[in-house]
């Protein structure tokens, strides 16, 4: 999914992949045939999809307990995270990650950080490799408006500016911290404002849009590349589902739910390409056969894959340990 | 041989492996020009330069995470948190992160970190730089957990934890900083998971950690003059634990009290305890016994440190009681 010059239907094709992947995974997860629970990213597909274009596969991506969209857009394989959210053992972390700790070594994704905000001193740390490495690389954490407000999300911003470190932070502001209003919770309108206060860029960007997100993402990872530090990108998005499954949504209006369904990213991304004459509604049609496809498969892989080994259990608590 | 400080065991042995291992390097507070707030780097900003002996702002949680990001990406940086009582602030990123990446992703990722920083009560610095926390610490797996007493082991020890692919957190006694001990004139590495006796004798088992392997060595000395014959054994690492040299000792001696400077309860006396129960019971003449700092915060007074902390008097007191059981 990452690496070349993607055409907007590449992007599309990728953000479909990431909402019907979820869309059967909250079905399966109703039928009771996946555990926990999952944390949907229907609605922001646009972020993942936008910024992950840029990545190479050996860049380095860290993500949050809502990591399927990220994880399809680094290159992690649809059947792949099916399987963990099964918690199989041909899932990427083999049933002891699941969900919210997916991750694939394969594509520079380390599992999933799912305490708010714990991943953003990671991704500079991993940063600082790469440029004691001096391989080129770059390092992008995702984390929330609500991680925002972490002491280290704070911490690891003031760091990768003072140490001019290859890393680009993504914030998702999709309005609320689990049911906890942006509002209520900022005294300032935009988490990008903070930038500054780092010295470093903060851009704030249309989240639902595929290519603006892009855009910003090529600049913010140029500059990283080129030594000049990291920036902070602000993506104004919106979750069109609830924050786990077990969420009742009675903390936001149907009036306001409407006006952001009605900005979908696959909506925008879909008449752009008919406006442009990139893509036919059988063009689309056949990209939805398709995506449709490798979901069915990796439903099929995940339910006809086996439990991993009780015997298992205490395997990879050390290296070495691993047999 | 030469003789060396503890402190210098640490310091030589960062250096030795920064020599080693382009790799290694270290993260803190004041490590870098400077030196450290202990001398642990004296003179390494010299050798290596202050882009591997990397000065950070006061952001504890900050670094720690950041120096986990670089260890799995194949740097094997070294921590100073200067006071473990800072890490309380750091514990998220120890436990839910470094502890459990290499088994949440199922062995992709490891974690080669070592953090380290000193520990115990003494010199009135109260209650927010003399914590012993390392019982905490062994509590949660995929954590290794190294307690130096000797010079010889302190060097050996943080050698082989520079080395380990997994996080390794080591707890240095500020209180022994200074003592004296041999080391080898050539390299040399101590396995971890490796006990050492440090003292044999026939009549009663003291485990004992850190600054208290010296009190226990004291008291053993005082003992001796009353024709108590004691052994004394250091876990030296208490993840992974060395449970067939403590169980020889116990088996041998059929009594064992357990000195250590953290607190008693769900700690390294009730650990080994357990152990003696569950696998030495039969060899027992009496009660396990335990010998904690009194559970509250390190006082600033030293009238009140002294009546918190094991002493030697208190060491040969609690082995008399149990010679007598």
């Amino acid at each position: 999914m990452s690496g070349q010059a993607q055409s907007l239907l590449d992007l599309y094709r990728t953000m479909l992949t990431i909402r019907r992947f979820e869309e059967r995974a909250n079905a399966l997860y109703m039928e009771g045939k996946i555990p926990s629970t999952l944390h949907l990213y229907i609605g922001q597909e646009a972020v993942a999809t936008g910024v992950c274009a840029v990545l190479k596969r050996t860049d380095y991506v860290l993500s949050t307990h809502r990591p399927h969209g990220h994880a399809i857009a680094k290159g992690v394989a649809p059947r792949d995270i099916m399987a963990e959210l099964y918690a199989k053992v041909t899932g990427c972390c083999k049933g002891k990650g699941g969900s919210m700790h997916a991750g694939d070594i394969r594509v520079g994704m380390p599992p999933a950080v799912a305490i708010v905000g714990g991943n953003a001193p990671i991704a500079a740390g991993m940063a600082l490799a790469c440029k004691f490495q001096k391989n080129g690389g770059v390092a992008v954490s995702f984390f929330g408006d609500g991680a925002a407000n972490e002491g280290a999300v704070h911490e690891a911003l003031n760091m990768a500016a003072i140490w001019s470190l290859p890393v680009v932070y993504v914030c998702e502001n999709n309005l609320y911290g689990a049911s906890t209003s942006f509002s209520t919770v900022f005294n300032i309108a935009n988490v990008a404002d903070r930038a500054p206060a780092y010295g470093i860029p903060g851009v704030i960007v249309d989240g639902n849009d595929v290519e603006a997100v892009r855009e910003v993402a090529i600049e913010a990872c140029a500059r990283a590349r080129a030594g000049a530090g990291p920036t902070l990108i602000e993506a104004k998005t919106y979750r069109l589902c609830g924050h786990s499954r077990s969420d009742p949504l009675t903390y936001r209006s149907k009036e306001e739910e409407a006006v952001w369904r009605a900005r979908d990213p696959l909506v925008i991304a879909a008449q752009r390409l008919k406006e442009r004459g990139e893509a036919s509604d059988a063009d689309l049609a056949r990209v939805e056969a398709e995506v449709k496809a490798v979901i069915d498969e990796a439903v099929a892989f995940a339910e006809t894959s086996p439990d991993p080994l009780a015997t298992d259990a205490l395997k990879h608590l050390f290296v070495g340990e691993s047999a | 041989m030469r003789e060396i400080r503890l402190i210098d065991g640490i310091r030589e042995a960062m250096q030795e492996e920064m020599r080693r291992d382009p790799n290694v390097y270290v993260y803190g507070e004041g490590i870098g020009p400077r030196g450290g707030n202990f001398n642990e780097t004296l003179g390494m900003a010299d050798e290596f330069g202050v882009r591997r002996l990397i000065d950070t702002p006061i952001s504890e949680l900050g670094f720690t995470g950041m120096a986990i990001g670089a260890a799995l990406t194949g740097l094997r940086p070294i921590v100073d948190i200067m006071f473990w009582d800072f890490a309380y602030e750091v514990a998220g990123q120890l436990i839910n992160q470094a502890a459990r990446i290499h088994y949440m992703s199922n062995g992709q990722f490891s974690v080669p970190l070592v953090f380290r920083g000193v520990v115990g009560i003494g010199g009135g610095a109260a209650g927010h730089h003399s914590a012993v926390p390392y019982p905490m610490y062994a509590h949660f797996p995929g954590l290794k957990v190294v307690v130096p007493a000797t010079p010889y082991d302190a060097k050996g020890l943080l050698k082989t934890a520079i080395r380990d692919n997994d996080p390794v957190l080591v707890f240095e006694h500020r209180g022994i900083y200074s003592l004296k001990g041999m080391v080898p004139d050539e390299e040399y590495t101590i396995p971890l998971g490796v006990a050492a006796v440090q003292r044999e004798g026939s009549d009663v088992t003291i485990v004992a950690l850190a600054r208290m392997v010296q009190v226990a060595l004291q008291a053993a000395d005082a003992l001796a003059r009353e024709g108590v014959s004691v052994e004394v054994v250091d876990p030296r690492t208490l993840a992974p634990l060395d449970k067939e040299t403590i169980l020889a000792s116990i088996r041998k001696t059929s009594r064992v009290l357990v000195v250590d400077e953290a607190y008693a309860p769900y700690g390294v006396g009730g650990e080994i305890a357990a152990l003696a129960a569950d696998e030495a019971f039969y060899y027992l003449d009496a009660p396990i016994k335990r010998l904690n700092t009194l559970s509250a915060p390190a006082p600033a007074s030293a009238v009140l440190e002294a009546e918190m902390v094991p002493t030697v008097d208190k060491v040969v007191v609690a082995v008399r009681e149990l010679m007598n059981q």
